[in-house]
């Protein structure tokens, strides 16, 4: 490791892999993950060796078109994947513990419990013939054997935590009957009640209007610094990025093509892909009608795995390299200490190397 | 302002519209209050606002989807409320729309090349040569290649499937064109894409677009002139420049301010230490974890 972050202790390898608060270990940490769906016209290799740790209080953003596979990455962490979807490969480790290849009474009592889930769209994921309350006692009581009584009591705690008024008396309401922000802070409620220690927030705040979505990004951000817990936030808006996360992995083609933290990112991207992303956002200062930046192409056909740069197509380096057409860009650490796949990448301290 | 388009070829007057709400329908809920603006001839109308705020309502009103209880419609000198539903199917040729989400608006079942070739045929252009003539200049123009056209919806990307409904809607020539949040379910490669072509087509054809659009980033970049709407009424209106460099309304600030990225910016003066340190955490971190593998 060569970055210019300032230095820190270096983790002692322990052999259970055991977590150690003392000395910040990943709360997750995945190896070389993988992630395949099967389908009639060919196997699609959705995820293609993930690996990232994420460490306590931290909150990292994934960002990427759509196909790039951020959302199957996510729901492979919790063992989500739809069927023809599986995780073929590598490891995820929460809290120190294996969770890819439990059997699903295995992983349902990490699911909820140590990881949580914050989904887009709250009304699919909501019981529509169910109230709140009786969802909310089910949830906790899954994890935590505490009374009916007990549970409703904590379920009405949290909804005000997330700022629901009223709390108690809401929890005898149907999905339908809170607004759509409303529904995405009970969501949250949800996600936090069995104290987890990571949250998984998978595009929270796309379906919501841009005020609403303003008040759930600072929620969440209020609920992480209180609570300690980790964030993974699945998003393709920037501004998100820039305003919630601290670190940011850019994700094309099922595998990081960059890692590094936000300022970095937006000081200086050093891949052409996240460079690409960044000059997409319109900025008002400086965008002209009819000439805004655009990536050409679009995002390649996962169920091919070319032996090149999946990027170079679109690149506006790459697309003349014999070199990124044959040979795959390794990871490697820039001066900013921003980790990149690519031959030519941008670094800050000069020339592309 | 084009001095030549004195006369707007869009104006709306005091449109009210309202549901009935609850049993018997006593009381009713007020989705447009006195909603007035004017659209001239090549310019973009951006009509901003929140969900729920009436802006698409307005849309459906000027396309006769719905009728407005009250106000006046005035699409090149002619009162659109007052047309049969013959006379404003006629006049629809001439007013056209595109949804924001491509996948709804295109029949999965048919190819592309059909789906432009339909309006042709709803408005009673009989003339096959002249339809497919037509349909390929229309496609060409949105780039989609008549080769490509022979395939199903299914076959082509989100971006693309929105230049598809773009074709669809200037196959029939019309001078209006209500754009319905054309890009916001498009990813941000591809939605300037999407808003290039847009602005080209309206600058070669002179077309005129009503503009429905949340992201404030995007209608101050395409829009001649805002009319930014809450619950029904249009609380700020002006040019482009006007509403968004001398903000007066406070909803609107609270739109401005709302945006993601923008927020950070101000904080980031408050944050800028914290900041510092959790980032190099971050980035030990995942250099670690890359490395690792």
């Amino acid at each position: 490791m060569q970055s210019n972050a300032p230095s820190l202790p270096v983790p002692r390898l322990t052999v259970d892999g055991g977590p150690d608060p003392e000395r910040n270990d990943p709360v997750l940490s995945v190896r070389g993950l993988r992630t395949d769906f099967e389908t009639a016209v060919g196997t699609v290799h959705a995820v293609r060796d993930v690996s990232f740790d994420l460490r306590k209080g931290q909150r990292l953003a994934i960002v990427g078109e759509s196909g790039s596979g951020k959302s199957a990455m996510a729901m492979s962490l919790m063992g989500l994947v739809p069927p023809p979807g599986r995780v073929v490969g590598g490891s995820v480790r929460l809290n120190g513990k294996e969770i890819v290849g439990l059997d699903d009474a295995g992983i349902s009592k990490v699911r909820g419990k140590d990881i949580g889930l914050v989904f887009q769209d709250p009304m699919a994921a909501l019981d529509p013939l169910k109230t709140i309350g009786s969802q909310f006692v089910e949830t906790i009581r899954v994890h935590q054997d505490v009374s009916v009584k007990a549970a409703r009591k904590m379920a009405a705690d949290l909804l005000g935590e997330v700022g629901v008024n009223d709390a108690a008396r809401r929890l005898s309401d149907y999905p339908h009957q809170y607004s759509g922000g409303m529904r995405q802070r009970v969501l949250i409620a949800m996600a936090i009640a069995n104290d987890p220690s990571v949250v998984v927030a998978d595009e929270p705040t796309t379906a919501l209007d841009v005020t609403t979505q303003a008040q759930v990004l600072d929620l969440l951000a209020k609920i992480c610094d209180e609570r300690g817990n980790a964030l993974v936030m699945i998003t393709h808006n920037l501004g998100i990025v820039e305003e919630l996360c601290d670190s940011v992995n850019v994700m094309y083609a099922g595998r990081f093509v960059e890692c590094t933290s936000t300022g970095a990112l937006f000081a200086s991207p050093g891949h052409p892909y996240s460079k690409a992303l960044l000059d997409c956002v319109i900025d008002p200062a400086t965008a002209r009608r009819g000439a805004l930046p655009a990536i050409p192409g679009s995002p390649p056909d996962l169920s091919v795995d070319e032996p090149g740069c999946p990027f170079a197509p679109r690149c506006p380096i790459g697309r003349d390299q014999e070199r990124c057409a044959v040979e795959r860009p390794q990871p490697r650490t820039l001066s900013n200490g921003a980790v990149v796949r690519c031959h030519f990448a941008y670094d800050p301290q000069g020339e592309t190397a | 302002m084009n001095i030549a388009s004195a006369t707007p070829l869009l104006r709306v007057e005091k449109l009210n519209k309202s549901y009935a709400k609850g049993i018997g329908g006593r009381h009713r809920t007020r989705i447009l209050r006195d909603v007035s603006f004017e659209l001239h001839r090549g310019q973009t109308l951006g009509l901003v606002g929140e969900s729920g705020s009436g802006k698409s309502t307005t849309a459906a009103c000027v396309m006769g989807l719905t009728a407005a209880d009250s106000g006046l419609i005035e699409f090149d000198g002619v009162d659109l409320t007052t047309l049969s539903k013959a006379g404003m199917r006629r006049m629809r040729r001439r007013i056209q729309m595109v949804f924001q989400d491509p996948n709804g608006s295109l029949d999965p079942r048919f190819t592309v090349a059909d789906l432009v070739e339909e309006p042709l045929i709803v408005h009673g252009v009989t003339d096959s040569a002249e339809r497919s003539r037509r349909v390929s200049e229309v496609l060409d123009r949105v780039g989609i290649s008549v080769k490509q056209a022979q395939r199903y919806p299914f076959a082509f990307s989100g971006g693309q499937r929105q230049r598809i409904a773009i074709a669809r809607a200037l196959v029939l020539n019309p001078d209006l064109v209500v754009l319905d949040e054309p890009v916001s379910a498009l990813d941000v490669s591809i939605q300037a894409q999407v808003l290039n072509l847009l602005s080209e087509l309206q600058d070669e054809l002179g077309l005129t677009y009503l503009f429905i659009v949340h992201d404030l980033a995007v209608a101050r970049l395409m829009s001649h002139d805002i009319a930014v709407m809450n619950a029904g009424e249009i609380v700020e209106a002006g040019t482009s420049a006007d509403v968004f460099d001398n903000t007066t309304h406070p909803y609107t600030r609270a739109l401005l301010d709302a945006v993601p990225g923008a927020r950070r910016r101000a904080a980031q003066n408050r944050t800028v230490a914290q900041q510092r340190t959790t980032a190099a955490l971050a980035t030990a971190g995942t250099a670690d974890a890359m490395e690792g593998m």
